[in-house]
């Protein structure tokens, strides 16, 4: 298999409309599922690769979604995730927009904060948000850094 | 100061910090010139846990300018036992006051307040995050003990969870200061703390004894390990006596060190240490009193008389 998506595997579920990431970070594939709140019970058409040879990564995971188009905001927030990967808007069956994720600055809404004691995690009206460092994210309520297992903090 | 509220000593610089310290020096000279300063202001006092020191020097500095303080009394006998939230419980008090101090167990607490009032928060602690205006008279402290250029700092304790310990590690980058952190390895400083003082480039060791350090330390600041911290009673003495200042621990200590303690202490210094001139930690705690009236003089009195 390449990397360009033009190989026999890939086509198999090549979807009319909708978002196809590609280049996730090998394993990342399903915390890219539960980010985006797909769970499997909105009756959107989902294909998942994982652990596939990439030539830019060694390995990596695939995600097609049938009937949806990811925002930028939601690409964004992809980038803790999925740094390298690459989100292609399907329609009718052609590749009309392909953008890469940009770390953003900060996430909110999005993860939640692993400091049980940190107000976010009262019953408050407010939603945890991370700064994004470098290598991970801090709670801008109380500072907690949080490196690995981001995957564990989804909030959805 | 340029700030609508204190929230944590990381948002106030060098200049920040010395205007108030200034301010509480001109304070503590001459208490006459601001004793109208908050005349018709009032202050909330909201302490969801229990204090002594902050928030009776808080009522104290707010009578001592002028103004008068409510106090939402004890959580238990409020609506916060009904579930209300932190948000409309501020939101309700800013009706009623001109500023909130806060004291909550949750870390970030003060933040959230500060998003829901218009009114000035100051926050009195935050569960293990942030003690800002403690660290404002800890500093103090030490400017008029040794000074607060070329410092060498020595903090010993529950540098994990010691809110005093995370901000004042914060405001003494702000003022170059060597800094020796000193703590079991289960009380280390948290990685928040640890990365803001590595991008400040603080010059910081940390240690897990206190062996050999003394002579080095210009001030030695002391907190308190809690019991709780341990998962049993033997281990929390063990560890609790390793720490613990007394005559036989300042043996190799210089003349003119300082000790400091945010209060209360249980056992980590000597009483007998009380009687030395190291012992600066009830001078600290009354020091409370100008500090904070010059951070509500700078919070609320709007520009310095």
């Amino acid at each position: 298999m390449t990397d360009d998506g033009g190989d026999e595997q890939l086509r198999v579920s090549k979807i009319r409309d909708g978002t196809v990431i590609d280049h996730v970070a090998a394993g990342q594939a399903l915390n890219v599922l539960s980010l985006l709140e797909i769970d499997g019970t909105s009756g959107l058409g989902v294909s998942v690769v994982m652990h596939v040879p990439s030539d830019r990564l060694g390995q990596k995971d695939v995600v097609k979604v049938e009937g949806r188009e990811l925002s930028q905001s939601e690409v964004d927030v992809l980038s803790l995730f999925a740094p390298a990967a690459t989100v292609n808007i399907v329609r009718e069956y052609e590749v009309v927009e392909k953008t890469r994720v940009d770390r953003p600055d900060r996430v909110s809404g999005v993860l939640d904060c692993p400091n049980r004691s940190c107000i976010t995690n009262a019953d408050e009206p407010t939603q945890a948000t991370f700064a994004v460092l470098e290598d991970g994210v801090r709670c801008e309520y109380c500072d907690t850094i949080v490196r690995e297992e981001l995957g564990e903090l989804l909030s959805v | 100061m340029r700030h609508d509220h204190l929230l944590s000593a990381g948002q106030l610089d060098r200049a920040d910090i010395e205007g108030l310290l200034d301010r509480a020096a001109r304070i503590a000279a001459d208490p006459e010139t601001v004793r109208d300063r908050l005349t018709d202001s009032l202050l909330a006092l909201c302490f969801f846990e229990p204090s002594t020191r902050t928030k009776l020097s808080f009522e104290a500095a707010t009578k001592r300018l002028g103004g008068d303080v409510i106090d939402m009394g004890s959580v238990d006998s409020s609506s916060v036992t009904k579930g209300e939230s932190l948000a409309d419980t501020v939101r309700v008090i800013e009706g009623y006051a001109d500023g909130i101090v806060l004291r909550h167990p949750s870390e970030g607490a003060a933040k959230l307040a500060a998003e829901h009032v218009s009114v000035p928060v100051c926050n009195a602690g935050d569960g293990a995050g942030q003690h800002p205006s403690q660290t404002l008279l800890d500093l103090y402290t030490m400017r008029e003990a040794a000074g607060l250029d070329d410092l060498t700092v020595g903090i010993v304790g529950d540098l994990k969870y010691g809110r005093t310990v995370h901000s004042l590690a914060a405001a003494l980058t702000e003022f170059d200061a060597r800094m020796h952190f000193v703590s079991p390895p289960s009380l280390q400083l948290p990685r928040s703390v640890q990365y803001d003082l590595h991008e400040a480039g603080a010059r910081l060791r940390e240690h897990e004894s206190l062996d050999g350090l003394l002579p080095e330390l210009d001030v030695l600041y002391v907190t308190r390990i809690q019991r709780e911290r341990f998962p049993d009673e033997d281990e929390y003495r063990e560890v609790a006596g390793q720490y613990r200042i007394d005559e036989t621990t300042l043996a190799d200590a210089r003349d003119d060190l300082t000790i400091m303690h945010p209060l209360p202490r249980v056992d980590e210094i000597a009483p007998t240490v009380d009687d030395t001139d190291h012992a600066t930690y009830f001078q600290q705690a009354h020091n409370g009193v100008p500090v904070r009236m010059a951070l509500l003089d700078a919070l609320l009195g709007g520009e310095e008389a």
